[in-house]
């Protein structure tokens, strides 16, 4: 359920795996990603929570950080982007 | 302490009072003609009148609805059949879902959603270019939002509906019994459980120049089978209630709000949604980063405080707020408080000692991480 969030790529990119979790757990998850991580890197949540389509924006502007964007997975998830600052 | 008084506010004794003495005095079917229905009908008029004129609308074309959500139904339906030959409706993003699902019905999907701005004020060039596609029956904009607080700018948006011949529906039902009624509409919705009348009872004020049609098989009977009488004269009296005191209870309650909205400003991890001015008195919502809703919801009601949320985890769709995400708010770990004028100085004291102590448990209890 903690997804791939060690495997980050050279690219500076991680990936959160939150499948079938519900509201604020996703949001959780990305949060403890994010900790530690290099300013720039990017971090992708996959969610099928319709809540996370919201959340994640609203995490990055509390946060300080930037939301990249959305884009649907070959499932029934969504893949939400921010970028670290 | 009830904190959720937003759409069903607790009932006064004079309230119940007078529910009393119209279930005694009008018990009877008001539309026979002997004495007892007389009675009832007359009880029946003089509390219609009463609402009517709070509402600053002319009783004649003031209607009882078996529910908001009916009114909001049957205002829409009615208007839009009057209509003919412009079939979209234009609405505020931030409209209730009874407005929403009655213009999707009526307006057969053909509906525009105009969205807000981050504090939830419709944006005003947007919705006048939509008006100005000649194809518009109906433009739906609320007085004030139920879980933001905001309150619109409706001078502004009736100048547009005007300039485009355009009538203007205007969901009351979250500001009436809390301010000045609006003066911008021509059809107005209202909930007298929201003042702190029954519920089961919904008001849709018309204007005299507003054309509508039965788009029902009752013809002119905007509630079928009738309203209870009782809940009428209740409803009436409450408002009357609240009128009475309305500037000194409004500012109390703003002055309350105001305070949780600034310590809730400062703690860590919180979005705090809506209008800070532009707003209903008593009216607040605020989101925490990393809190389930629904365990806030259990935690506050143990210890004896009740709130309203519009997380997704409390909704019965499990979808979030449509609201909340219409001004890009946070949805998770949502809290709506809903004040009447019962609430004291000292339920805010404790509301504000408590809140910060619990969600810091839950987020230390969900492994979250700290909030820098």
């Amino acid at each position: 359920m903690t997804g791939d969030d060690a495997a980050a790529g050279s690219g500076g990119h991680v990936t959160v795996d939150a499948t079938g979790m519900l509201c604020p757990l996703p949001i959780i998850e990305l949060a403890k990603a994010a900790r530690g991580l290099a300013a720039g890197t990017e971090v992708t949540v996959i969610a099928t929570d319709v809540a996370a389509r919201v959340d994640v924006p609203a995490w990055a502007r509390m946060t300080g950080n930037e939301f990249v964007g959305e884009k649907k997975t070959d499932g029934a998830g969504m893949a939400l982007t921010v970028r670290l600052r | 302490m009830f904190l959720d008084a937003s759409g069903s506010a607790p009932m006064t004794n004079r309230t119940l009072e007078a529910f009393h003495a119209g279930l005694a005095d009008g018990w009877a079917d008001p539309a026979r003609l002997h004495t007892e229905s007389r009675r009832a009908r007359q009880l029946l008029d003089a509390s219609r009148e009463a609402i009517a004129e709070a509402l600053g609308a002319r009783p004649e074309h003031t209607h009882l609805a078996h529910s908001p959500h009916a009114g909001l139904e049957r205002a829409t339906a009615g208007i839009f059949a009057a209509r003919r030959g412009r079939d979209r409706i234009v609405a505020s993003a931030v409209e209730r879902d009874a407005t929403m699902h009655a213009a999707h019905h009526v307006a057969a999907g053909d509906l525009t959603m105009v969205p807000v701005d981050a504090r939830g004020h419709v944006d005003l060039d947007a919705f006048a270019a939509e008006l100005a596609v000649p194809d518009v029956a109906l433009a739906a904009v609320q007085h004030a939002n139920h879980e933001i607080g905001t309150v619109q700018r409706l001078d502004r948006v009736a100048e547009a509906t005007t300039a485009a011949r355009v009538p203007l529906l205007v969901d009351a039902t979250a500001s009436i019994g809390h301010g000045p009624a609006p003066q911008h509409w021509d059809a107005l919705v209202a909930n007298p459980a929201d003042w702190g009348g029954p519920a089961g009872l919904g008001i849709v004020a018309l204007r005299p120049h507003t054309r509508w049609l039965p788009a029902w098989p009752e013809g002119d009977d905007w509630a079928p089978g009738g309203v209870l009488v009782p809940a009428v004269l209740a409803a009436a009296v409450a408002l009357q209630e609240r009128r009475e005191v309305l500037d000194e209870t409004s500012l109390r309650l703003h002055r309350m709000i105001a305070r949780v909205r600034d310590a809730a400003a400062g703690w860590p991890g919180v979005d705090v949604v809506g209008d800070p001015d532009e707003r209903l008195p008593h009216v607040l919502t605020f989101s925490c980063l990393y809190v389930d809703g629904e365990a806030l919801l259990s935690r506050l009601d143990r210890e004896g405080v009740a709130v309203g949320s519009g997380s997704a985890c409390t909704t019965s769709t499990l979808e979030p707020s449509r609201v909340l995400a219409a001004v890009g708010a946070l949805s998770h770990g949502n809290v709506r408080l809903g004040l009447h004028p019962g609430v004291t100085d000292a339920d805010i004291d404790r509301l504000l000692d408590l809140l910060p102590r619990v969600i810091a448990d839950l987020r230390d209890e969900a492994g979250a991480p700290e909030i820098a």
